[in-house]
This record gives C-alpha cells, sequence and structure tokens, in this order.
C-alpha cells in the first residue's frame, strides 16, 4: 500500500515535472525560457524554506487554516497584490475563492526582491498553475513607487 | 516507454482501488481498522463540518457544528434502533465546537460565548429560540478561536480560551521574531476559566482563570474516578521554521509534544514560555522566550500525564464509564486526534482515536492507536488528502462510542459485542 501511494506520487510528480519542463519551451524563445526555469529552481527554494510548512509541498495548503496556492483568482491575478502579500504578510482574514482561513501569514521582509520574484514565479507556475513569470523588475518599482 | 505506460496504469488502478476499499463507506467497518471484538458503522454519512458532540437517553443526538449548517449551529439527530440516524432538526445561529449536557440542560459554546438550553424528560430542547447566555465576551483570535466547554459536579463549567497566536511572538509565525515579554495575553486566554453553570452573561471579571499556559485545548473532560478535570493540549508549531539554527526539520516535525494533562487550580503547563519534549521527557525553554533548543525550563511547570507526538492535533477527550466495552477500557481516555500538517515534508500522523488505560485517574499502560483508517489512505502527506479526520467524542447510554469527522459530517458508531 505505502509502495503504491509513494510510486503514485513519484509518477505523477514525473509527469508534473515533464510538463512544466516542456511548456516554455514551445512558447517562449530560448533565452528566456532557461531565465523563467532558473527563477522557478530557485523559486522552489525560497518556497521549501519559508512557505511550505503553512501552505503545504503540494501547494494545496491545510483545509480551514492556510489557503491552497492551486488555481485561486488571487495567485494567478495581480501581481503587485502578491508581491505585497509576501512583504507584508496577510492577517485579516480575506475570503479566497469562498473559503476563509484562520492561521496568521508572517511578512516576510528578509527575502531579497529576487527571492520575491523567483518565489512568485515558483507558485504562478506549478502545482498546475500557468501563470505569467514575476520578474525581479516588477518587484523593485513596487517599492520604488511606495505602497500601493 | 511503453512499459513505463504500462506501469503507470498498473500502479494508478492499484492506487484507486486500494482507495476504493477503503472509501466506500460500505466496506467493512466503515473503513475502520479496531481491536478484534469491536465493530463500526456510520450513523450519519455526511453534513456539515461536524465537531464535538452528546448522545442522549432515547436516540437524541446533538452536534455542534463549526459552522452553522444550513442554517443551524446545532444539528439534532434521532438514531433508530437499526442505528441510523435522520437529521431531525437543528437550532441556534452560532458556529463553534463545544457541547455538554449535565442535570437537565444542553450547554453549547459560540467562539465567544456560551449558552444553555432547558431540556424535557425525553431530553428535547423546550425553547430553542431563547438560550440562557451564561458566558459572555470572551476573546476570540483568528487562530485557536473554539471554546470547549465541560462541567464538574459542583455547578462549575470549564471553558478553553485558546492563544491568538502560536508562541507569543512580536510577530506571529515570522521567522526570528522573539517572544513579547511576559505573554501578556495570558490574562484573557492560553488557559482554562471557571464560570457558574447557573448566572446569565459573566465574564473574565466573574470567572476564574483555572489554568494558564495551555496554548489551546480542544479536548477536555471531567474525569469522574477522582473529580479532576483533565485537558488535551495542541502544542506549538514551526520549532525549525522559526529557529532554523536550532531545529532541525526532523525536531519540527516531532517536537513539542501533545500533552494530556490532569488540571488543579492554579495549574501552568508552561506555554509559551516552554514546551514539553516527550523524547528528552523534559520541559524545555521556548526559543522565543531563551531557548536554544537545549536549554531545559526547569520544574515549574505542570507534568503531562501523557506526553503524545507532536502535531497530532487531540480534538476529542473522553473518559470511558460504560459497561460495553471490556474491562480493559473502564475508566479508560479515548482521544481523537484530528492530524497533523505541521510535519511537512514528512508524512503527517494521527487521524486516528487512541486508548489511554487508566486506573484510579492515573494512566496504568502505554497508550495505543484504537480506531484507524479515517483518512483513507495508507499515508497523508498533506491534510487535505484526508477523506475524514476524526474531532468530537461521545459515549453512548448503552455504552457505544460515537466519533465525529468535520471533513465530510460523518458520523461512526463503534460498538464491541462478545
Ligand atoms: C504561517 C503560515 C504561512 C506561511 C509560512 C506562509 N503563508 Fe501564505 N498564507 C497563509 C495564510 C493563513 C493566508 C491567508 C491569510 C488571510 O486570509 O488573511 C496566506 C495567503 C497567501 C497568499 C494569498 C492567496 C490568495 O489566493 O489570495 C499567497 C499568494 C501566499 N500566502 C503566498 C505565500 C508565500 C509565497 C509564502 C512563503 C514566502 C507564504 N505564503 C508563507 C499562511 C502562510
Amino acid at each position: 500500500m505505502r509502495k503504491v501511494f509513494t510510486l503514485g506520487l513519484v509518477i505523477i510528480s514525473l509527469t508534473g515535472f515533464a510538463q512544466s519542463a516542456k511548456k516554455p519551451v514551445a512558447k517562449k524563445p530560448v533565452t528566456h525560457v532557461s531565465a523563467a526555469t532558473l527563477s522557478i529552481n530557485r523559486g522552489k527554494l525560497v518556497y521549501q524554506k519559508f512557505c511550505m510548512s503553512c501552505h503545504q509541498a503540494d501547494g494545496g495548503g491545510v483545509p480551514n487554516l492556510n489557503p491552497p496556492l492551486i488555481g485561486t483568482t488571487g495567485v494567478l491575478g495581480n501581481k503587485n497584490r502578491l508581491v505585497k502579500i509576501v512583504r507584508n504578510g496577510l492577517q485579516e482574514h480575506v475570503e479566497i475563492d469562498g473559503e476563509f482561513y484562520s492561521n496568521n501569514m508572517p511578512p516576510f521582509k528578509m527575502l531579497t526582491d529576487q527571492q520575491v520574484a523567483d518565489v512568485l514565479t515558483y507558485i504562478r507556475r506549478s502545482f498546475g498553475n500557468k501563470a505569467t513569470p514575476v520578474l525581479k523588475s516588477e518587484v523593485s518599482p513596487y517599492y520604488a513607487k511606495g505602497k500601493k | 516507454m511503453k512499459i513505463k505506460s504500462i506501469l503507470k496504469a498498473c500502479a494508478c488502478l492499484l492506487f484507486w482501488s486500494s482507495l476504493g476499499l477503503n472509501t466506500t463507506g460500505q466496506s467493512q467497518n466503515a473503513g475502520l481498522k479496531l481491536p478484534p471484538g469491536f465493530s463500526a458503522k456510520t450513523i450519519l454519512d455526511s453534513s456539515g463540518k461536524t465537531r464535538h458532540l452528546v448522545v442522549l437517553p432515547g436516540g437524541l443526538i446533538y452536534v455542534k457544528m463549526a459552522r452553522p449548517w444550513k442554517g443551524n449551529g446545532i444539528m439534532i439527530l434521532k438514531e433508530d434502533n437499526a442505528g441510523k440516524a435522520s437529521i431531525a432538526g437543528g437550532f441556534g445561529d452560532y458556529g463553534g465546537t463545544g457541547i455538554y449536557v449535565k442535570n437537565g440542560y444542553l450547554y453549547a459554546s459560540s467562539n465567544e460565548a456560551v449558552f444553555r438550553y432547558k431540556l424535557n424528560e425525553k431530553n428535547e430542547v423546550l425553547t430553542p429560540d431563547q438560550p440562557e447566555r451564561i458566558i459572555t465576551g470572551l476573546k476570540m483570535g483568528r487562530q485557536h478561536e473554539t471554546k470547549s466547554i465541560v462541567l464538574d459536579n459542583d455547578n462549575n463549567i470549564y471553558v478553553n480560551i485558546g492563544s491568538p497566536s502560536n508562541s507569543c511572538q512580536l510577530q506571529d509565525r515570522q521567522p526570528g521574531s522573539l517572544g513579547v515579554p511576559g505573554c501578556p495575553l495570558l490574562d484573557s486566554a492560553g488557559g482554562i476559566w471557571q464560570f457558574r453553570v447557573d448566572k446569565a452573561d459573566q465574564s473574565y471579571s466573574q470567572g476564574i482563570r483555572y489554568a494558564t499556559g495551555l496554548r489551546n485545548v480542544v479536548g477536555l473532560d471531567w474525569n469522574q474516578q477522582n473529580n479532576t478535570l483533565f485537558v488535551t493540549q495542541h502544542g506549538r508549531d514551526q520549532l525549525n521554521d522559526l529557529f532554523p539554527a536550532f531545529y532541525t526539520a526532523q525536531q519540527n516535525a516531532e517536537l513539542p509534544a501533545e500533552c494530556l494533562y490532569m488540571i488543579k487550580k492554579g495549574d501552568d503547563a508552561g506555554f509559551p514560555f516552554a514546551y514539553y519534549d516527550q523524547l528528552q521527557k523534559k520541559y524545555m525553554q521556548a526559543p522565543e522566550y531563551g531557548g536554544d533548543g537545549k536549554k531545559e525550563a526547569g520544574k515549574k511547570y505542570l507534568e503531562p500525564v501523557v506526553a503524545f507526538p507532536g502535531h497530532m492535533a487531540p480534538n476529542g477527550l473522553l473518559f470511558y464509564t460504560g459497561t460495553q466495552f471490556p474491562e480493559k477500557y473502564r475508566n479508560g481516555a479515548f482521544v481523537a486526534f484530528h492530524g497533523s500538517w505541521n510535519r511537512t515534508p514528512q508524512k503527517q500522523e494521527g487521524y486516528y482515536v487512541v486508548f489511554v488505560p487508566f486506573a484510579n485517574g492515573k494512566p496504568s499502560g502505554n497508550w495505543e492507536v484504537f480506531a484507524d483508517g479515517f483518512s483513507g489512505q495508507a499515508e497523508v502527506m498533506t491534510p487535505r488528502q484526508a477523506k475524514h479526520r476524526p474531532c468530537g467524542l461521545a459515549q453512548g447510554p448503552d455504552g457505544a462510542l460515537y466519533v465525529t469527522d468535520d471533513v465530510k459530517g460523518t458520523i461512526y458508531k463503534i460498538e464491541y459485542k462478545k
């Protein structure tokens, strides 16, 4: 039973990997692909260190406690909002696609602009999400302009 | 390539068939693994987020819903002689967890208040729209907001008021953030408060902080053998996430213990200054308050009665006083573990009901898993995979054990036949 489950997981992650590795090649020029892929790879490490315990390895979150990062309007949507959430945390009990989550997300002020871009690119391109990457240049100007 | 896809198909088939066996609900013992001689069935397959419950003579069952379901925060079930329950209405427009019955009254809590309802001789609620509000204005954080309740034999009610944060950090759950000096929130949360059962609108000034240093208690019960309160605490999260210099991911998964405590007036279980390490069998100083993973906290805090592995989330506690189950179970404790989330990247733990044998109000042996298989998975890597999560426990008039699940709102009944 345990073996079957692990095998299932391995297969799921293999197919997931194959997909995420394949897609950009078809769409974007080669130079951009490697940049996005590198950002995803770096972002994964940031995610594992700072986000995974709450949002879980599969991005599915914890029912009633921490929201899923899979396909939600927020994760796929406005990049400025996402940058702000990672920098300032989120403790407002906002409704996320019809559900409420009771945990507090802390601010991550220690992350560099590049790390914020990487982790957001990772979540927007993993767990079945297919949103555009977040570039470092999209993180920095947000601060230059102040809060929006 | 071909071999790969065949393998994949086989694995999927196996995977799904193994799931199917556990999740049909028609399968033996409602998918639960039990000790020999016990059987289980579901009396209700699905409803809302069912939390704690009471089962009364005459077949009436009252279930507290985390959030009002179909407009009702308390669901009324009627169990027939064949052991199936039908929904017979509901009342109360508030969600919550706590519910208890004693001396002709039904007590139920929202996340800020406690109400009581008079019962008639058939255990029906006479005026569901006009409860007496006996306690009000309790602190409710975003986390640990539920109020579990139990009564003693002297007209007192005990209410858990959970800590609104993980470990009283200046910035909740921020890596490296230190503890608020003295943790003043302990004045109004992070403990058990005692009130009278029959006074209207009591709040902090009328109540007594009965015990402190308890981060969040969800399961609690009154032990009739030694006339004492027992509680199960949810220990703190994220030792390694918040203080990676002091703790490994492995320690993060295992520590601290989820403790069962016997509570006397004035006890202090250490939160947030210290936590209990079940491997070293010691209280350790919390990293927010000068700890470094090695510094001990001394002997000033209440010793646990049982220290379970970390993060398993004990949501229900019941001392078994029936006679249906074999001798070994009499006066022992059942604990329903809701299941962990804070063990990533390791597999999660809990999602079962355990049993602790007791004699004269003290454990008389090691704890053991009593009912397993609620999750419907061989392993739970992340809580979302669990089909059911055990939460509340109750003993029926005939000595059967009832277990709620707050994922699907399934209610299980576990029985013993010689
Ligand atoms: C302590 C747990 C915790 C940690 C650690 C955490 N989060 Fe969160 N996250 C939450 C909670 C809880 C919410 C919802 C808060 C609310 O409703 O106010 C949330 C919300 C979000 C959202 C908004 C989701 C939406 O659909 O609108 C995003 C995006 C997010 N988190 C990303 C991250 C990233 C990236 C990290 C790591 C850098 C991270 N989180 C770390 C608990 C956490």
